[in-house]
């Protein structure tokens, strides 16, 4: 067999953001490209977009619960003695928003608001969060922490990027041509029967369809670039564990997107031919379509979190540089979040089966609580005694141990049969979904992004920009969604325009808080802006990282390494080891790095 | 297979063999170590890939299971109505192209191009005529006397009202499948092309074609499990 001189240099290759001269040709080479880095950094700017019309969205449904909607009768007595009813419709924000904008048509206020937060609900979950993580900054740094030049199939990659564009194609062709309100669930039969002459629903729920071949194509090329393209002397346990967490999403990625597949394919053609398998009249059965649809939904809120958890590993123990504690048990932990997410789908039904088959899903649920548990602590312990410095990347860190545990532990009283009742379908969920979701997910993405920009882009950003983003994020991202565990356990149920007067204040503190939080991430995108066209050039290592991605120069060239690493000592050995391209005015490092021998 | 040699390589033009697609010629992608590791990667992937598959077909099995339990009288009826006998043929099609595809691989191999051609050849013929068998003698015949999926169902003679879903599952399950058929084939299509145009499989590279057989291997086997449950079970 034929093999490459894998020792050759690269030593005369530009940074893989050199291009050649010309725009149009620079817009060829990027559309064209199967270099991971660029097709990651292609995602990480779709995703990020994807956030802002997501966001919007939100910031839409915040503002028509600033006051509830409701028909006002009042009754008068005209001139001639006849007592004479009118109907007023009062706090339908968004249709006056949208009138006003000559937009709303003929469609009432209700109308507008199931369609703003599904609109929400469906851009958040398949087009930001799902790709967010693993898509952007899992395609730029699985095979550079891995020591690889590229993952395994390069073309499959630029596949999958073109798939996710397609798909969105449809999601955003069916949002102009009206939205859907179906909830991004898709519910039968709200979505067999809502908007029957219309394309919409069929339209999105394709999107959805598509999307997941996106998901799946670039799972199945990350495990296959872990098996297979880990650099010599990396075994599986010197793995960084951000690699453990990207491993552990694709994994499930690909077992359960799948089944998703299948359920909006019998979607559409029920919608399409009326095939009967979920409408009752038929003898078909809406709750199967819930089956499936969480046989493949709860697993992807890990495929949501997963990697979060890992990038929270590589930030705690950089930025307070310490070793990893319990290395193993983070990673096994990985492994065990994604097989019991199999096996719970059944909580979100749990008034639709029997009390047997309740019991056995709750008591799985609970189960998801230790291996979590397990990584908390071990994070915890991670930061006990180290050199914490309190950049943004670590105070994203930091945020996302606070509120990731709230969103955790408030999930114990839903999987708890009794108190679920109580709970389910009100703004307790909405809140500890939120919590999961925005507070662990995207708070993590929002530390990974900072903390691997100066590698990506070869800039420092404004870290008391950052500082004061982070900052509005917090306060803003608490303010919104802690109050709604206050609405829920009150009794506020979850997906209506109105409500009760007792319940205004909490809505409209909420709603102040989404404003805090989208200036949080206006000041943050200002950020990022700033250090694109004027921030400092970035060193090679700003944080002192011994993972091989710090190896590369900033940023990497085309082929990521000069030469192929060689793995001497694990990612996280800060007391034993010089951090490559260390330069003692950077920053301290350990007194006894260096000194022990490998 | 016979132990016939294959063409001799001095009676192949030098444009194939001098052409970077010949397998000779070949060269592992740029971020691979070797051609063997590439190999091993994608037969890795394609493995996964058939997982996803597996997955795929399972939730109209599951879907098939549900409504059995839930309507016996429908099922039992449903699979009175297919005609066993074209299923039989159809399983010994593509039980046939199974064995043709995994002489393909075998065929690469061993440098054997000829016989490369006619393995690849007879798959897809085979895949044809499992289509042309589903087609003509199945879908027309019961979509003509109204056992139709869902609300298009107008047969007359119904025994159970509960039948419509099991036509919608029969013409899922299997329409899925027929597609597979199609893809399969498809992709034996570009095998045989690039085995016909440059020689592009042998010994050291034969990566397209092993893909191709796993692949044709899930597709006989989805039927293998499609053929007793809508066939024989009543």
């Amino acid at each position: 067999m034929s093999t490459l001189d894998t020792h050759a240099g690269h030593h005369d290759e530009g940074s893989y953001l050199s291009g050649p001269p010309g725009i149009m040709a620079k817009i060829w080479q990027w559309a064209t490209t199967v270099d991971h880095k660029k097709i990651g950094v292609m995602y990480l700017f779709a995703v990020l977009f994807m956030f802002f019309v997501g966001g919007t969205a939100a910031l839409l449904v915040r503002y028509e619960l600033i006051d509830p909607m409701r028909d006002v009768i009042t009754q008068s007595v005209n001139a001639d003695g006849d007592l004479v009813e009118t109907t007023t419709s009062t706090g339908e924000n968004l249709r006056d928003l949208f009138s006003g904008l000559g937009v709303a048509g003929d469609l009432t206020g209700t109308q507008i608001y199931n369609r703003a937060f599904t609109l929400h609900g469906a851009v958040m979950v398949f087009m930001f969060i799902v790709p967010s993580i693993p898509a952007s900054l899992g395609n730029f740094f699985l095979p550079v922490m891995l020591g690889a030049k590229d993952v395994a199939f390069p073309r499959l990659n630029l596949l999958s990027w073109y798939i996710y564009l397609f798909g969105s194609a449809f999601g955003i062709l069916s949002i102009l041509m009206g939205g859907v309100e179906t909830g991004w669930t898709f519910y039968t039969p709200y979505s067999t029967t809502t908007d029957a002459d219309h394309w919409r629903v069929v339209l999105m729920v394709t999107a959805a369809f598509i999307l997941g071949f996106s998901s799946i194509l670039t799972g199945l090329n990350f495990v296959v670039t872990v098996h297979k393209l880990r650099a010599p002397g990396m075994g599986w346990f010197d793995m960084p564990l951000f690699i453990w967490a990207i491993y552990a999403t694709s994994i499930i990625q690909v077992l359960a997107t799948p089944v998703i597949g299948i359920t909006l394919l019998l979607l559409i053609f029920e919608r399409i031919m009326n095939i009967g398998i979920f409408d009752p009249a038929m003898g078909g059965d809406p709750v199967l379509y819930q089956h499936f649809f969480w046989f493949y939904s709860h697993p992807v809120v890990y495929v949501m979190i997963l990697p979060a958890m890992g990038i929270i590993s590589e930030l705690l123990a950089i930025h307070a540089r310490k070793h990893i504690f319990g290395y193993r048990a983070i990673a096994f932990s990985s492994l065990g979040i994604a097989g019991v997410s199999f096996l719970v789908w059944g909580h979100h039904i749990f008034t639709a089966m029997g009390e047997l088959a309740a019991i056995l899903f709750s008591g799985l649920t609970f189960l998801v609580a230790i291996p979590t548990a397990i990584k908390v602590f071990n994070w915890i312990a991670t930061l006990y005694k180290g050199s914490i410095v309190l950049n943004t990347p670590m105070c994203y860190g930091l945020m996302f141990l606070f509120t990731f545990s709230i969103g955790g532990l408030t999930g114990l009283p839903l999987a708890t049969l009794a108190t679920d009742l109580h709970l389910h379908d009100s703004y307790y969920v909405v809140a500890h979904f939120h919590y999961v979701m925005m507070g662990g997910t995207v708070i993590a993405f929002m530390g990974g992004i900072h903390h691997w920009w100066p590698k990506m882009f070869g800039k420092m950003y404004n870290e008391p920009g950052a500082l004061i983003g982070m900052g509005l994020v917090f306060i803003g991202f608490n303010v919104t969604f802690f109050t709604q565990f206050f609405l829920g356990t009150q009794g506020m149920p979850r997906r209506y325009a109105n409500y009760v007067d007792e319940f205004q204040t909490l809505h409209q503190i909420s709603t102040y808080g989404s404003w805090i939080l989208g200036l949080g991430f206006l000041v943050h995108l200002a950020v990022f802006v700033h250090s694109l066209i004027a921030g400092e050039k970035a060193p090679a290592n700003p944080w002192g990282g011994l993972t091989l991605e710090w190896e590369c120069e900033s940023p990497p060239i085309e082929h990521n390494f000069h030469h192929e690493p060689i793995v001497k000592h694990g990612p996280y050995d800060f007391e034993t080891t010089v951090p490559p391209h260390w330069d003692p005015k950077d920053y301290p490092i350990h007194p006894d790095a260096g000194k022990a021998a490998h | 297979m016979s132990t016939m040699t294959d063409t001799n390589p001095t009676d192949v033009p030098q444009s194939i063999l001098k052409s970077p697609k010949h397998w000779r010629n070949r060269i592992a992608g740029h971020h691979w170590r070797s051609g063997d590791e590439e190999f091993d990667a994608a037969k890795l992937g394609m493995w996964l890939f058939l997982t996803t598959e597996v997955l795929l077909f399972a939730g109209i099995f599951c879907g098939y299971a549900v409504f059995r339990m839930m309507y016996p009288e429908a099922w039992a009826n449903g699979s009175h109505y297919l005609d066993w006998r074209f299923g039989a043929a159809n399983t010994a099609v593509l039980l046939l192209s199974s064995w043709t595809a995994a002489n393909a691989v075998r065929c690469a191999q061993l440098d054997k191009q000829f016989w490369l051609r006619v393995n690849i050849i007879v798959t897809i013929a085979c895949a044809a005529l499992f289509i042309f068998i589903k087609l003509k003698f199945e879908y027309m015949v019961k979509l003509g006397q109204g056992k139709a999926p869902g609300t298009f169902f107008s047969y007359p003679h119904a025994h159970d009202a509960h039948e419509p879903l099991w036509w919608s599952l029969y013409y899922i399950g299997t329409g899925i499948h027929a597609l597979h058929v199609v893809i399969g084939a498809a992709l034996f299509g570009v095998v045989l092309y690039y085995a016909k145009r440059y020689q592009a499989y042998g010994p050291t590279q034969y990566t397209l074609v092993e893909n191709a057989a796993l692949y044709w291997h899930l597709v006989d086997l989805v039927w293998i499990f499609l053929f007793p449950l809508l066939y024989l079970i009543h």
